[in-house]
C-alpha cells in the first residue's frame, strides 16, 4: 500500500467503467447498514463489501452512493476503498482464488501452488480470467499456518494443499461441482462471502466441522496424557477424546 | 519440570457442534456470566488484575491495569473493542477459537464490558476468514434470542450491544489505533499516542482494545478464580496461553499451556522436526518478533526469558523452519509482508522496508556486493524506532536477528543464489518431504 509502482492492485477505482448493478434494493440494503453502528461513518467498510458482493467491483456508482448515504465526499470514500486490499478495483472472478506465500507457506510449497494455478488459469496474480470464473491473488499470512501450505476460496480455507489437490480443485470449481472448504461451507461465489463480511447472515454457521485436525492437536495430547486445564475436568482423565 | 498442557479455552474445540449456544451452556458456558453480575464491576477489574492475565495480543500488557485506566467520570459512552484481526505472519489461534467456540468470547465480551461499563462492544474480525465471521454472527444472534445480550441482560439490569465488524484486509488493522481508525470508517492507519484509546479511543471516547484470547481468558478467571489462574505459570507470566507450532513439525497445531513451557517441550509435544531433519530456527512470537536457534531450545516461553534473550513472546506463534530453509528467503518474505502492509504514513516505514526488499531480493539472488550485508544493518538501524506504530520494528527484527545467528548464510549471497545453495523445493512438504511426515 505504499505507492509504489511495482503494486499492480494499488492505483484508483476504475472510473471509466460506469456499469453498475446497485438498484433502490441494493441502496436500502447499503442504508440498513447503517443503522447498526452508533456513527454512520463507521458503516462504510461493510457497504464497500457491499458494494463489491452487487457489482463485482468497488464501482464509480457504489461509491457515489456510499458518499450520498453516509453525507461525505466521493473522495473521501475512494480514498478508504483504496487503502484496503480486499476490495477490487477491477470486476473479480466468480471465484476469487488466494494463494498464501508469506514465509512460512511460501517454503513449505506456497511458492509451487502459485506457479501451478498461474499456469492452470492462464493468469497471473491481480488478474481474473477471460470468463469472469477466477480472479487470482497472492495472499498475505491468513492466520493457519499450522494447515500450511494454505489457499483460500472467496476467503474460506482450502488447508493443507498440494499441486494436485490444488488442480482438482480448480477443475471442479470450472465444471460447477460441489466443492466444500476443508474447514467451512460449501463454495458458492465470492459474492456471497462479501455479502456476509458486509454483515449479512446467510445462515451457513452450521456447516463444517467445529475445528481443523491441526487446531485440536493440544486436545487431543492432553485427553491421551490425563492432562487437565480446569478444575471441573477432573473427571475426564485419562479419557479419550 | 515435568510440562503439561492445560486446555481451557480449546478444551470444547473438539466438541460436536462446540459453536452452538446449547453446546457451550452444556459444558457450563455462562456460569461466569451470573458470577460476575453478582459482583460489582471493580470487583470484577480487581479479579481480572490480581489473576495477572496479561494481554495476548503481542504486547503483554496487564488486562485488568488496562481497564483500570478507563475513566469512570468521563461522561462520554466507553466502548469495549476486541481486536481479531490476526494477520502478524505465524498467529492462527484466534481464529480457530472464533471458530469452534464464539460464545466464549462473547461470555467474555459481556463481562469486561460490565467491568469497564461499556454498553457497546464490537469484534473487529480480519476480512479474509469468512467462516470463523459467520460463526461468530450467529453466535451473537442466538446471544440475543437467549437474552444474553441487549437490554437487561438475564435481569442484570446491564444493557449491551455487540456488534461483529469485518476488515477489509489490512495487517496494520491489529495496531489498536490503526483499528480504531479503521472502525470508523477510516484508512487504517495508526494515531499518535497519547492520547491513549482508554482515554479518547473510538470516536474519540474512553475505549479499551483487547486482543481475541484475552477477552475469552477472562470468564475462566471469574468463574474458577483468581488464585486457580495465577497458580499456574510464572513468577510473572501468570496463567496459561496457547501456542502455536507451524513449519518443519510432525504435528503443527494449537497447544495450550500454563506459560513455563520450554521450546524443546512444545516441540516434543508437536513430535518434533520432520523425520531426517534438524531445527534451524524459529520465530517465537510471529514474525515480528527476533528468531531463535536450535541454542535456544531451553528457553522458557514467558515474557521476561523471551525478553532476557533480546526477543519477546509476542503472540506466542511458533514457526518452525528446518535446515533445508533459506534464511535469505525466509526473511526477504517477512520484509516484503511488512513493506505490502507499511501503511504509507511514516517515511521510515513505508521507504525503509522498500530498500530492505531491494537488499535482500539482490542477496537472494547472489548478486549481492561485498558490503551488503552491512548496507542491510545499516539501513535497519536507521528506520527502527521512527516512526507512529511499531510495524517497521518487526521488519527490523527479522533482519537484524536473522543476520546476528546467519551472517555467513547472507554472505553467500554476493556469490550464490540462496535456491542453489539451499534448494527450495527441499523444503516444500510435498516434493521431497515424504507422505507419512504429514499423515
Amino acid at each position: 500500500m505504499s505507492g509504489h509502482d511495482d503494486y499492480t492492485h494499488t492505483g484508483s477505482v476504475d472510473m471509466t467503467d460506469n456499469s453498475t448493478r446497485i438498484d433502490q434494493e441494493a441502496i436500502d440494503q447499503l442504508t440498513a447498514l447503517v443503522g447498526k453502528y452508533p456513527q454512520k461513518r463507521s458503516a462504510l467498510l461493510p457497504m464497500l463489501h457491499y458494494v463489491q458482493a452487487i457489482d463485482g467491483r468497488v464501482s464509480p456508482r457504489g461509491i457515489e452512493v456510499c458518499a450520498e448515504i453516509l453525507d461525505i465526499t466521493p473522495a473521501q470514500v475512494a480514498g478508504v476503498a483504496t487503502f484496503y486490499t480486499m476490495y477490487k478495483r477491477r470486476p473479480a472472478g466468480k471465484h476469487h482464488i488466494g494463494v498464501c506465500t508469506t514465509a512460512l507457506c511460501a517454503v513449505m510449497g506456497g511458492d509451487a501452488l502459485l506457479e501451478t494455478v498461474e499456469r492452470k488459469l492462464g493468469i497471473t496474480t491481480e488478474q481474473t480470467t477471460e470468463d469472469g470464473m477466477f480472479s487470482l491473488e497472492k495472499v498475505e499470512c491468513n492466520a493457519a499456518c499450522d494447515f500450511a501450505p494454505v489457499m483460500m476460496v472467496n476467503w474460506e480455507f482450502m488447508d493443507n494443499m498440494t499441486p494436485e489437490k490444488a488442480e482438482q480443485l480448480l477443475d471442479d470449481l470450472a465444471e460447477g461441482r460441489e466443492v466444500h472448504s476443508t474447514r467451512g461451507p460449501q463454495i458458492t461465489s465470492w459474492a456471497d462471502s462479501e455479502k456476509v463480511l458486509a454483515g449479512i447472515n446467510d445462515g451457513k454457521a452450521d456447516e463444517g466441522p467445529s475445528a481443523g485436525t491441526p487446531s485440536l492437536e493440544g486436545v487431543r495430547l492432553a485427553a491421551e496424557k490425563g492432562w487437565t486445564g480446569t478444575p471441573d475436568a477432573e473427571s475426564q482423565k485419562g479419557g479419550d477424546s | 519440570m515435568t510440562a503439561t498442557l492445560a486446555p481451557v479455552l480449546t478444551r470444547n474445540w473438539g466438541t460436536d457442534r462446540s459453536w452452538t449456544l446449547e453446546e457451550y451452556k452444556a459444558q457450563g458456558g455462562y456460569e461466569a456470566l451470573s458470577k460476575a453480575f453478582a459482583m460489582k464491576p471493580e470487583e470484577v477489574i480487581s479479579e481480572v488484575k490480581d489473576s495477572g492475565l496479561r494481554g495476548r495480543g503481542g504486547a503483554g500488557f496487564p488486562t485488568g491495569m488496562k481497564w483500570s485506566f478507563v475513566p469512570q467520570d468521563n461522561p462520554k459512552p466507553k466502548y469495549l473493542v476486541v481486536n481479531g484481526d490476526e494477520s502478524e505472519p505465524g498467529t492462527c489461534k484466534d481464529i480457530p477459537l472464533l471458530m469452534a467456540s464464539p460464545h466464549t468470547l462473547i461470555e467474555g465480551v459481556i463481562i469486561s464490558a460490565y467491568a469497564i461499563n461499556a454498553h457497546t462492544a464490537f469484534i473487529y474480525v480480519r476480512g479474509e476468514v469468512v467462516h470463523p465471521i459467520r460463526r461468530m454472527q450467529r453466535a451473537i444472534e442466538e446471544a440475543y434470542e437467549a437474552g444474553l445480550l441487549g437490554k437487561n441482560i438475564l435481569g442484570s439490569g446491564f444493557d449491551l450491544d455487540v456488534i461483529v465488524h469485518a476488515g477489509a484486509g489490512a495487517y496494520i488493522c491489529g495496531e489498536e489505533t490503526a483499528l480504531l481508525n479503521s472502525l470508523e470508517g477510516l484508512r487504517g492507519q495508526p494515531r499518535l499516542r497519547p492520547p491513549f484509546p482508554a482515554v479518547a479511543g473510538l470516536y474519540q471516547s474512553p475505549t479499551v482494545v483487547n486482543n481475541v484470547e484475552s477477552i475469552a481468558s477472562v470468564p475462566s478467571i471469574i468463574k474458577y478464580g483468581k488464585d486457580w489462574f495465577a497458580g499456574m505459570g510464572t513468577e510473572k507470566s501468570q496463567g496459561f496461553t496457547i501456542y502455536s507450532l507451524s513449519g518443519h513439525v510432525r504435528r503443527p497445531g494449537q497447544y495450550e499451556a500454563p506459560f513455563g513451557i520450554t521450546m524443546r517441550q512444545l516441540l516434543t509435544m508437536a513430535g518434533g522436526i520432520r523425520t531426517g531433519h534438524e531445527l534451524k530456527f524459529f520465530t517465537p512470537g510471529g514474525s515480528s518478533t527476533p528468531i531463535l536457534t536450535a541454542d535456544h531450545l531451553d528457553t522458557v516461553m514467558d515474557f521476561e526469558s523471551l525478553a532476557g534473550l533480546g526477543t519477546m513472546l509476542g503472540t506466542k506463534a511458533m514457526q518452525v523452519f528446518d535446515d533445508t530453509t533459506s534464511v535469505i528467503r525466509t526473511t526477504l518474505r517477512w520484509v516484503e509482508f511488512y513493506k505490502h502492509e507499511s501503511c504509507g504514513k511514516c517515511t521510515p516505514c513505508r521507504e525503509g522496508t522498500w530498500w530492505l526488499v531491494q537488499l535482500l531480493t539482490k542477496l537472494e539472488a547472489g548478486q549481492g556486493e561485498e558490503g551488503d550485508v552491512d548496507k542491510l544493518l545499516n539501513v535497519a538501524d536507521t528506520i527502527t524506532g521512527k516512526s507512529f506504530c511499531p510495524l517497521v520494528e518487526g521488519a527490523v527484527a527479522c533482519v537484524t536477528s536473522a543476520v546476528k545467528y546467519f551472517r555467513e548464510e547472507f554472505e553467500i549471497g554476493y556469490t550464490t543464489p540462496a535456491w542453489e545453495h539451499l534448494p527450495y523445493e527441499k523444503s516444500a512438504l510435498f516434493t521431497i518431504a515424504d507422505k507419512e511426515v504429514r499423515s
